[in-house]
């Protein structure tokens, strides 16, 4: 076949989506194991009160690059691996519209990431949260350097989702196959294309948000500096602006994801497609109006309290209408429990969950109990790992044949999900009472006798439980891995595109693109294939992708270095931009 | 062109997401700047250093580089090769005008006492023209680099794609800064002087 | 279940998970909160908590309608052998609307008494019986009562039946004020002064804590809330506004250990640099005012009891006991630490 045949080499310089979705995958996979021992480890010393495991400053480190870590080295990118892989191949194209944007992409994110987490071996990790307010930020009262590592892995890191973004954009506008219209789009790459936009419209407020500290930082300007006439609270505004836009692009590849599954293991279309898209829009439209429930206690006034409780309760009806359709479209049909649908099943109940908590959390008074309370943490853990992770994991099985053209064992799948679901439930049902009888979150240790104990204890059992979910999936992952190659096209019987040609694709994933006849081509003989053979490039490796972001890794240490690495790191970036202009492409 | 699904070329619909995305990066700039407008506390402040028609000419100059823009479209599409250079060659220069203004206005300020740590108006005011400077000046090499093509009879009305994206960014850069001249210097309060 | 607290339903599907959850739930019900949210004792924590209560059951219902929907579909319809291609149903508008509408009726219920409690709790206080002013500091809390002349650190006393209306600000970073059984949180945001009022409603001792991030020994930012009768309230308030008397006054029938240790808090010890004691020359503003310090229950941000013993050892090395704090370890050995010690507990 050779789709994934090459040395070394060939991944550096490959421009392939199919490729390139690999490469995030495998990251972001490493990822959220550093981001799980991280979460192991809080756990850890949270099991007892008053415990010593861990000092202050490891602890806090430790749950700021666990939140940022879950976040954008795990769950985006790993959104990411299926944009790439499966995007391109749902809508009948032979790459993305930009080949070498989207290596580019990737090289931006894994230096940024591997950037960030660098600053745990040179004195020491960010430790001011994952929204890291400002004034806790400033040189004054986080004089060490993590807190620039923050702010420059997290600028090459959001670049690279920026870039990627657009490129998803203008690939779903202009890479359609003849009759691939947007309402017959899968709905996996409709969200693709809603969390394309969130992104690109989410990052830039953070970018600026970022660049005023680092300003306030290195040359004494004074944006959130209270003592000049700065307001810490333009960093609370301006970062959960991008923060909770950023929670919708967490979610909705897994929504999406989930939308394809479960027709497919219900063999029956989606149920509601045109809502399930517009609720899909709406969500990310209303996202954007709703930052400061994040900022309920900072004293905004009661007027402004008012209207974003309103707007964020408005969020509930487009998500409870994703639930009820997903719903309807296994009403009635004829259920195959397979690691996949167990999967998205899964993220049905436990999203409900944290949906509802996230209600009780619009509105503004009750949240004043709740808000910085391990209730937010339950809630954000519901959504996040109930909602995000089992969605990823759902796609995870169900790609897995497509891309390996080996299968994920059946049984050891389904053994990791219900110790998953086991684990993850424990981990974070009793964060619940915790948070309401009052357990801060960010705290190191807490006092004995408030009666957080058992609470505590439950949720490390769990956190331990899930550590063996994770591990089973790894064995899994690995065995499959060396079995023979025996998926058919479509071994699901599913309906859509990318399920019409070899597991795996050929590199040039389709002979002959087909027209599409319908919403579910696989299923209602929605295909015509060209009588013709086409004629067709595929694009060249390239190395000068990795040239520029190197440089611009360069360029970013240098700034924590001194100016002749920030000059060297641009050469090289500006070298890379006009190797890569001025190379032929085909 | 390769074929698309909308008959619009890859590069202009990457050119106009891009260009969406930008308005969040100036939107931030600018109500930052609006939020921190008048509270500074200590001088000099804005009333005192803006010169509004200094740049009010420069200002103009940026829209003339504008006009120029659409000329050197409209001559690679005809395939005018000379026309073509010329007339990029002069949005670029004119470009360089502008940036050249900025750079006396800076330090200007600056002798005036307005360094970038001084007072809220300083950093806003840096970073918001400083961001939009930053943008000309890689329109102003991205034009260069085109112009040499040009110059090597590489920019024939085949490529005329390559032009109008630049030429989009472009605009798109010079309808930024009407946006900037109106909140920060029309808006200041400045006495003109 | 008898006090009637919300509880969360277990779930079914495993027969062992929801053994475990309930008995999380008994833990949950049968232990003692004392800095539970759901225990309000005071008219402003009270509204949040009956708003709560009223969301948290619209919120069960949804809960267990989703979720008994859910389970019953995947019982019903799992895949028989043999049996036909279900029908490819594509949607229903009828039913679309439906579930769009119904959410939106549970959303006026919540959203209703949502914006009734804001406008209530929310604004200037219905009155202003003891003013405080509250000021954040890394890692510790200062309170000052500005009409009975008062300052003191990390225990706020206020009568009960009184509208407390307290004025927070901060002295260096974010944090929050936070008495869950009293009130919700309220940030202490530097270069503003943000307000919060409530009315506490029964006697006793609340703990409270800082509930934003403010660095290292965010953790160890506890504070304590006395509700006093109105008596104890004017008595503790009577004492803590008196001065000490100023150096070298001669106290009557002094302990030696207590003129050691006063030697070493006003000389070598340096403690004057940051510490106030009015009355005395010591008016230091970098760590607590510690002018009836002995009269405390705690020290430290509530982390330790106030014992010559724990006191002892805080003076000696105060990175020790909460790392990262702004006190610096002045050298002190153990004698002359316990000396300081006695003297501290001296100033009742
Ligand atoms: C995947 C990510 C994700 C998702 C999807 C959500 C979804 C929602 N979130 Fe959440 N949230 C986070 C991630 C997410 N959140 C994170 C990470 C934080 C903490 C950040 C930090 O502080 O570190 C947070 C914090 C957070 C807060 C701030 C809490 C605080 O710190 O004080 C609030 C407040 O309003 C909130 C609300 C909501 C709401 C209303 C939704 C809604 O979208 C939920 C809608 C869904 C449902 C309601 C369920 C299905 C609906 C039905 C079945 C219909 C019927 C239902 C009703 C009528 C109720 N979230
Ligand atoms: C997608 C997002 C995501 C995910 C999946 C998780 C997963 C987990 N999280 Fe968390 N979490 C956040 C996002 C996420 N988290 C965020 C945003 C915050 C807020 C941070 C902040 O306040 O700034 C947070 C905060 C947070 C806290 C609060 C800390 C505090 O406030 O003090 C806690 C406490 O228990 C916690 C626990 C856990 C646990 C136990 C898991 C587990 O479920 C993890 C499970 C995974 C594993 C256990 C990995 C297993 C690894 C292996 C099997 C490796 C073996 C292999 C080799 C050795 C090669 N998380
Ligand atoms: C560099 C400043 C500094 C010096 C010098 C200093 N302290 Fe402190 N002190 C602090 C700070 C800051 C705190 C609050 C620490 C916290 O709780 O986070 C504190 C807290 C205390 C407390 C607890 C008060 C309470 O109510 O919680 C006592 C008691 C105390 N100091 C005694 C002393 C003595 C005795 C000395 C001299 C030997 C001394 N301090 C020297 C800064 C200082
Ligand atoms: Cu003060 Cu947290
Ligand atoms: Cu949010």
């Amino acid at each position: 076949m050779g789709t994934y045949s090459g040395g070394l080499w060939s991944w550096i310089t490959t421009v392939d989506h199919k490729r390139i979705g690999i490469l995030y995958f495998v990251s972001s996979l490493f990822f959220f194991l550093v981001g799980g021992i991280e979460a192991m480890l809080i756990r850890l010393q949270l099991a007892t009160p008053e415990n010593t495991l861990l000092t202050a400053q490891a602890y806090n480190q430790l749950f700021t690059m666990h939140g940022i870590t879950m976040l954008l080295f795990v769950v985006m990118p790993m959104s990411a691996a299926f944009f790439n892989f499966v995007v391109p191949l749902q809508i009948g194209a032979r790459d993305v519209a930009f080949p070498r944007l989207n290596a580019f992409s990737y090289w931006l994110f894994i230096f940024g990431a591997l950037f960030l987490n660098a600053s745990f071996f040179f004195g020491g990790a960010p430790d001011v949260g994952w929204f890291a307010y400002a004034n806790l930020t400033s040189s004054q009262y986080s004089p060490g350097h993590g807190v620039d590592f923050y702010i420059l892995g997290l600028a090459l890191a959001g670049a690279g989702s920026i870039v990627a973004a657009l490129n998803f954009i203008v690939t779903i506008i202009n890479l359609r196959a003849p009759g691939m219209t947007f309402m017959r789009l899968p709905l996996f790459t409709w969200m693709t294309f809603v969390v394309s936009f969130l992104i690109i419209l989410a990052f830039p407020p953070f970018t600026i948000s970022t660049v005023f500290l680092l300003f306030d930082r290195m040359f004494g300007t004074l944006f959130f500096e209270p003592s000049g006439g700065g307001d810490p609270r333009l960093w609370q505004h301006l970062f959960w602006i991008f923060g909770h836009p950023e929670v919708y692009i967490l979610i909705l590849p897994a929504f999406g994801i989930v939308s394809d599954v479960i027709p497919t293991f219900s063999k029956k279309p989606l149920f509601g497609y045109p809502v399930v898209v517009y609720s899909g829009v709406l969500i990310a439209f209303l996202g954007f109006g709703v930052w400061a429930h994040h900022m309920f206690s900072v004293g905004l006034g009661r007027i402004a309290n008012s209207a974003f409780s309103g707007l964020t309760m408005l969020i509930a009806i487009p998500t409870g209408v994703k639930i009820f359709n997903w719903i309807a479209t296994m009403w009635g049909g004829a259920l195959r429990f397979k690691s996949a649908m167990l999967f998205s099943i899964g993220l049905v109940a436990m999203f409900v969950i944290g949906g509802v908590s996230g209600v009780m959390h619009s509105s503004a008074p009750a949240d004043l109990q709740q808000t910085d309370t391990y209730f937010v943490v339950a809630h954000f853990h519901y959504v996040l790992f109930g909602g995000s992770i089992l969605g990823l994991f759902a796609g995870v099985y169900y790609w897995f044949p497509k891309v390996t053209g080996r299968f994920l064992n059946e049984p050891l799948g389904a053994v990791h999900f219900w110790l998953m679901f086991i684990g993850m439930n424990l981990t974070f049902f009793p964060m619940h009472y915790a948070g309401l009888h009052g357990q801060p979150r960010r705290t190191f240790t807490s006092p004995a006798g408030l009666g957080f104990e058992w609470f505590n204890v439950v949720s490390t059992i769990g956190a331990v439980i899930t550590f063996v979910a994770v591990f089973v999936f790894l064995v899994n992952f690995i065995r499959s891995l060396r079995t023979a190659p025996t998926a058919e096209a479509n071994p699901w019987e599913a309906s859509t595109l990318e399920w019409s040609i070899a597991s795996p694709p050929p590199v040039h994933n389709f002979d002959r693109t087909p027209e599409v006849r319908s919403r579910d081509p696989l299923w209602h003989d929605g295909i015509v294939l060209p009588a013709a053979e086409e004629v067709f490039h595929m694009p060249n490796p390239s190395y000068w992708p990795l040239v520029t972001a190197a440089g611009l890794l360069v360029l970013m240490t240098g700034a924590l270095v001194g100016l002749p690495l920030v000059l060297i790191g641009g050469a090289v970036a500006v070298v890379g931009i006009y190797g890569w202009s001025f190379e032929p492409i085909h | 062109m390769e074929r698309t699904s909308t008959g619009v070329a890859n590069e202009k619909v990457l050119m106009w997401t891009f260009i969406g995305s930008e308005c969040m990066l100036f939107g931030s700039l600018i109500a930052t700047f609006l939020a921190y407008r008048d509270r500074s506390l200590v001088g000099p402040f804005e009333e005192e250093l803006l010169n509004i028609p200094f740049i009010t000419v420069t200002t103009f100059v940026l829209l003339m580089s504008s006009l120029m823009m659409v000329l050197a479209l409209s001559a690679v599409q005809r395939g005018d090769r000379r026309g073509s250079g010329l007339f990029l060659l002069l949005t670029a220069v004119l470009g360089l005008i502008f940036l050249g203004g900025q750079v006396f206005e800076f330090s200007h300020f600056a002798h005036e006492g307005l360094g970038l740590g001084r007072n809220l108006f300083s950093g806003t005011f840096y970073l918001t023209t400083g961001f939009h400077g930053a943008h000309v000046a890689i329109g102003v090499i991205w034009l260069l680099t085109l112009w040499t093509l040009a110059l090597r009879g590489r920019l024939g009305p085949e490529k005329s794609v390559k032009v109008e994206v630049a030429g989009l960014y472009w605009h798109f850069v010079d309808v930024v800064w009407i946006v900037l001249f109106t909140v920060i210097y029309l808006m200041s309060g400045a006495a003109a002087v | 279940m008898t006090d009637g607290r919300p509880r969360l339903p277990g779930r079914r599907r495993q027969l062992a998970f929801a053994a475990l959850a309930l008995a999380a739930l008994f833990v949950a019900c049968g232990g003692d909160f004392p800095q539970s949210s759901l225990r309000p004792q005071s008219d402003v924590a009270r509204e949040i908590d009956s708003l709560f209560r009223g969301i948290f059951w619209w919120a069960m219902g949804v809960l267990v309608v989703v979720e008994g929907a859910l389970l019953f579909t995947v019982f019903r319809y799992r895949e028989r052998p043999g049996a036909a291609r279900p029908k490819a149903v594509h949607g229903n508008t009828v039913l679309e609307i439906g579930w769009t509408i119904a959410p939106a009726v549970i959303l006026i219920f919540i959203g209703v008494p949502t914006m009734l409690t804001l406008w209530r709790i929310d604004g200037p206080p219905p009155s202003s019986d003891v003013r405080v002013e509250v000021v954040g500091h890394q890692w510790w809390w200062e309170f000052r009562y500005p009409d009975l002349g008062i300052t003191t650190a990390n225990e706020l006393h206020l009568p009960v039946g009184k509208t407390a209306d307290v004025r927070l600000r901060s002295g260096d970073v974010l944090h929050s004020f936070w008495f869950p059984r009293v009130s919700g949180k309220r940030d202490l945001v530097p270069g503003r002064e943000n307000s919060l009022w409530f009315t506490p409603d029964s006697v006793g001792v609340y703990p409270g804590q800082c509930a934003e991030f403010c660095g290292t020994s965010h953790a160890l930012m506890g504070m304590r809330l006395f509700v006093d009768s109105p008596e104890d309230f004017e008595a503790w308030a009577a004492r803590q506004a008196s001065p000490q008397e100023a150096e070298g006054d001669p106290a009557p029938a002094e302990d030696p250990m207590v003129t050691a240790g006063r030697e070493i808090f006003f000389g070598a010890g340096g403690c004057i640099s940051c510490h106030a004691i009015r009355g005395t020359v010591a008016a230091g503003v970098i760590g607590p005012d510690l002018t009836h310090v002995g009269s405390r229950s705690t020290i430290a941000a509530g982390l330790l009891e106030n014992t010559p013993e724990n006191l002892a050892k805080w003076i000696m090395d105060p990175q020790e006991v909460k790392p990262g704090n702004l006190m610096l370890d002045m050298g002190l050995n153990d004698e002359q630490a316990g000396q300081v010690a006695a003297y501290l507990l001296s100033l009742e």
